[in-house]
C-alpha cells in the first residue's frame, strides 16, 4: 500500500519552461547591462577629459581666446534666466489646459481634436519649435534674439508634455475624491480646487520639473533664435534690477548664450584645448539636470507619505 | 411569513419609533386597497418627492424605466432587488449625481417638494445642497477628521466656527466620543465603519433635508453595519432617507417603506414591481416575483 512519492522535482516540460524564463532573465539583464554601461562609459569619459578644468575660476570667467582662461560664467546666467521665463510661461497655461481638458471641457469632438493635437505637439523636433519662436517672437514681436524670446520658445517646447504628465496626475486622483466633493454641493471648481489638485500636484510637480530639465539641454531651438556663442557680460537683470522693474524688463531683454551652446561652441572649436572645456561644462549641465531630478523624486515621496 | 419577520427584525437595538398605523387598519380604506390589489401603493405621509414616469438612459442601453413613487417624509425608504436592476441608478436620480455621466438622460419628473429638480432654471449645486449622498465605499478626503467634516459646509458658505460645526454633526452621527480627541488626525486613518459614520456627518454638516444612502453598509463587518442602521433609526426623527440595499433583511430591520426593483431579464431596463410599508411588503407581498425574491428564490 506504499502510494507512489510525488515527484515535486524539476523535470521534462516543467525543466524546459524555467530554463526560458531563467534565459529570459539573463537577455534582460543584459540588455540593462549594456545601456548602463555605455552611460557610464560616457560619464567617465566627460569627466576624465574635464575634472582638470573645473574650478571656481571655471565658473566665473568669461569666454576667452585662451582656454584656460575660458569660463561659463555668462553662459550660467543665460541658462539661469532662459529656465526662469520658460517656467513662469509655460507652467500657469499647461496646468490650465490640463485642468480645462480633465475636468470642464465637454467630451466632444473638438476635445478629441485638442487631445491628439497635443500628443503630435509633444512630438515635434525642437528646431521647429526654433524657427516657430524665430519667426514669432524674434521677427514679429520685435523681441530680437532676447532672452524673452528664447524663453517663450522653450515654453511653447514644453508645454505639450507638461499637460499631458499634468493631465496623467489629475486622472490620477480616484473620482470617489470628486463625487465624494460634488455630492455635497461643491460646485465643479471648488471640487477641482480643493480634492483634485492637492492631490494631482505631486504628480505635476514632477512632470514640471522633469520638462525643464529637457528644456535646460535645448540647443538647437536657441541656436536658431540667435543664442550667441562668445559674449562677455552677464546675460539677464542684475541685482539691481529687482527693485527697478524697467531695469528688469530691459535686462530680460538682453542677447544670451547658455550652457549648451557654450557646450556646442566648444566642441566645434578647432582648438583641442577648448575640449576640456566642452567636458567640463557638460559635467557642470549634468549635474544641474541630476539635482533636478533628485528633487523630482524627493517631492513624490513626500507626497507620498503625507 | 410573520415567522420570517421576526427573524429578521432580530437585532434591532433601537426600539422602532410610533408610526401612525397603514390604511389597511382603517375599515373604509382597507375595503378600498383590497379591491385595487395595485402593486404600488404610495403613502399616505406628507411626500418629499414625488416621481413619475421616471426612465433613465446611459447612452443606448436603458437603465430603468417607468417608475412612479411618492417618497414620504421623515421615514426610511428602502429601494430593493438583485444586482444590475437600476436601484444604484434611481438613487443617483434624485440628486442629479448623474449628470456626471456625460452619456446618462433622465425622463420623466422628479418633484421634490412640489419642484422639478430637472427644471432648466435648477441648479444642481443646490439640489446636491438639500439632498446630501453617502456612499458604498466609504470615501473621506485626505484631510483631518475636521477638515473632513466642516468641508461641505464651507463650500456652501455656511458660516459658523469649525470645531462647533464639526463637533454637532459628529455628536449627530455617533461618531464624537471615538474622535473628539483626535479631529486633527486624517480621516483615512479611521476604521471602515468610522470612515463611513464620518461620511453620514459630512453630509450632515451641511443641514441636509434629505438623505440618500447607496448600500452604505456592504463594505462594513457585521458590528459597523448594525451601528450604522441604529444610526439611521435615530437620523430619520430629523431628515428623510432613503437607502439602497441588496440585503433584505437590513431593509426588514431599519426601512419604513420598501421599493422592489427588477429588470426582467439581465441587461433590460429596471421597473417598479411593488412599493408598500416595509411590514407588508415582507409578510404579505402583492406580487409573485417580490414574494420569490424575499424568499430568496433568486436574486
Amino acid at each position: 500500500m506504499a502510494s507512489e512519492s510525488v515527484r515535486l522535482r524539476t523535470g521534462g516540460a516543467v525543466a524546459r519552461r524555467q530554463l526560458a524564463s531563467r534565459a529570459s532573465r539573463y537577455l534582460f539583464l543584459g540588455a540593462t547591462v549594456l545601456g548602463v554601461s555605455i552611460l557610464v562609459f560616457l560619464a567617465y569619459d566627460t569627466i576624465d577629459s574635464g575634472a582638470s578644468r573645473l574650478s571656481l575660476d571655471f565658473l566665473t570667467n568669461y569666454p576667452s581666446r585662451f582656454a584656460e582662461k575660458a569660463g561659463l560664467r555668462p553662459a550660467m546666467f543665460g541658462t539661469f534666466w532662459l529656465m526662469l521665463i520658460t517656467l513662469f510661461s509655460s507652467i500657469p497655461i499647461a496646468i490650465g489646459t490640463a485642468i480645462w481638458i480633465e475636468e470642464f471641457a465637454p467630451r466632444n469632438r473638438l476635445l478629441t481634436i485638442v487631445k491628439v493635437n497635443l500628443a503630435n505637439l509633444a512630438g515635434v523636433p525642437s528646431i521647429i519649435y526654433g524657427i516657430l519662436g524665430l519667426t514669432i517672437f524674434v521677427r514679429f514681436s520685435g523681441m530680437d534674439r532676447s532672452l524673452l524670446a528664447g524663453g517663450f520658445t522653450l515654453a511653447l517646447m514644453i508645454i505639450p508634455m507638461t499637460v499631458i504628465a499634468s493631465q496623467e496626475a489629475i486622472r490620477q486622483v480616484p473620482p470617489s475624491l470628486r463625487d465624494g466633493a460634488l455630492a455635497l454641493g461643491a460646485t465643479r471648481w471648488q471640487a477641482v480646487r480643493h480634492n483634485v489638485l492637492p492631490n494631482a500636484i505631486p504628480g505635476i510637480m514632477t512632470g514640471t520639473i522633469l520638462a525643464i530639465s529637457r528644456a535646460i539641454g535645448e540647443t538647437a531651438a536657441l541656436l536658431m533664435i540667435g543664442g550667441f556663442t562668445f559674449i562677455r557680460f552677464d546675460p539677464g537683470p542684475n541685482l539691481a534690477d529687482f527693485a527697478d522693474p524697467a531695469g528688469f524688463w530691459a535686462g530680460l531683454q538682453e542677447s544670451f548664450t547658455i550652457i549648451p551652446i557654450q557646450i556646442y561652441a566648444w566642441s566645434i572649436d578647432s582648438r583641442r584645448e577648448f575640449q576640456a572645456n566642452a567636458s567640463a561644462a557638460i559635467i557642470v549641465l549634468m549635474t544641474g539636470v541630476m539635482a533636478l531630478n533628485l528633487l523630482a523624486a524627493v517631492i513624490r515621496e513626500r507626497f507620498r507619505r503625507g | 411569513m410573520r415567522e420570517l419577520m421576526a427573524e429578521l427584525r432580530k437585532g434591532v437595538t433601537t426600539p422602532r419609533p410610533e408610526r401612525p398605523r397603514s390604511t389597511l387598519t382603517s375599515d373604509a380604506t382597507a375595503a378600498e386597497s383590497v379591491q385595487s390589489e395595485d402593486p404600488i401603493r404610495q403613502p399616505p405621509e406628507d411626500t418629499v418627492f414625488r416621481l413619475r414616469d421616471v426612465g433613465l438612459w446611459y447612452g443606448a442601453k436603458h437603465a430603468i424605466s417607468d417608475i412612479s413613487l411618492d417618497i414620504p417624509v421623515n421615514r426610511v425608504t428602502a429601494l430593493i432587488g438583485p444586482s444590475g436592476c437600476g436601484k444604484s441608478s434611481l438613487l443617483r436620480c434624485l440628486n442629479r449625481m448623474n449628470d456626471l455621466i456625460p452619456s446618462a438622460r433622465v425622463e420623466g419628473t422628479v418633484e421634490y417638494h412640489g419642484a422639478d429638480i430637472y427644471a432648466k432654471n435648477v441648479d444642481p449645486v443646490e439640489v446636491r445642497r438639500r439632498i446630501g449622498m453617502v456612499f458604498q465605499k466609504p470615501n473621506p478626503f485626505p484631510k483631518s477628521i475636521q477638515d473632513n467634516v466642516v468641508f461641505g459646509a464651507k463650500v456652501n458658505g455656511i458660516e459658523g466656527n469649525s470645531r462647533e460645526i464639526a463637533e454637532r454633526a459628529l455628536k449627530q452621527a455617533a461618531l464624537w466620543d471615538e474622535v473628539k480627541n483626535d479631529l486633527k488626525m486624517s480621516g483615512l486613518e479611521l476604521s471602515g465603519g468610522q470612515q463611513q459614520r464620518l461620511c453620514i456627518a459630512r453630509a450632515l454638516a451641511v443641514q441636509p433635508d434629505v438623505i440618500l444612502m447607496d448600500e452604505p453598509c456592504s463594505a462594513l463587518d457585521p458590528i459597523a453595519t448594525l451601528k450604522i442602521e441604529d444610526l439611521i433609526r435615530e437620523l430619520v426623527r430629523e431628515y428623510t432617507i432613503i437607502i439602497v440595499t441588496h440585503n433584505m433583511q437590513q431593509a426588514a430591520r431599519v426601512s419604513d417603506y420598501t421599493a422592489f426593483l427588477l429588470a426582467q431579464e439581465h441587461g433590460l431596463n429596471g421597473t417598479l414591481i411593488e412599493y408598500g410599508p416595509t411590514n407588508e411588503i415582507f409578510t404579505q407581498p402583492r406580487e409573485q416575483r417580490t414574494e420569490d425574491y424575499i424568499t430568496g428564490r433568486f436574486g
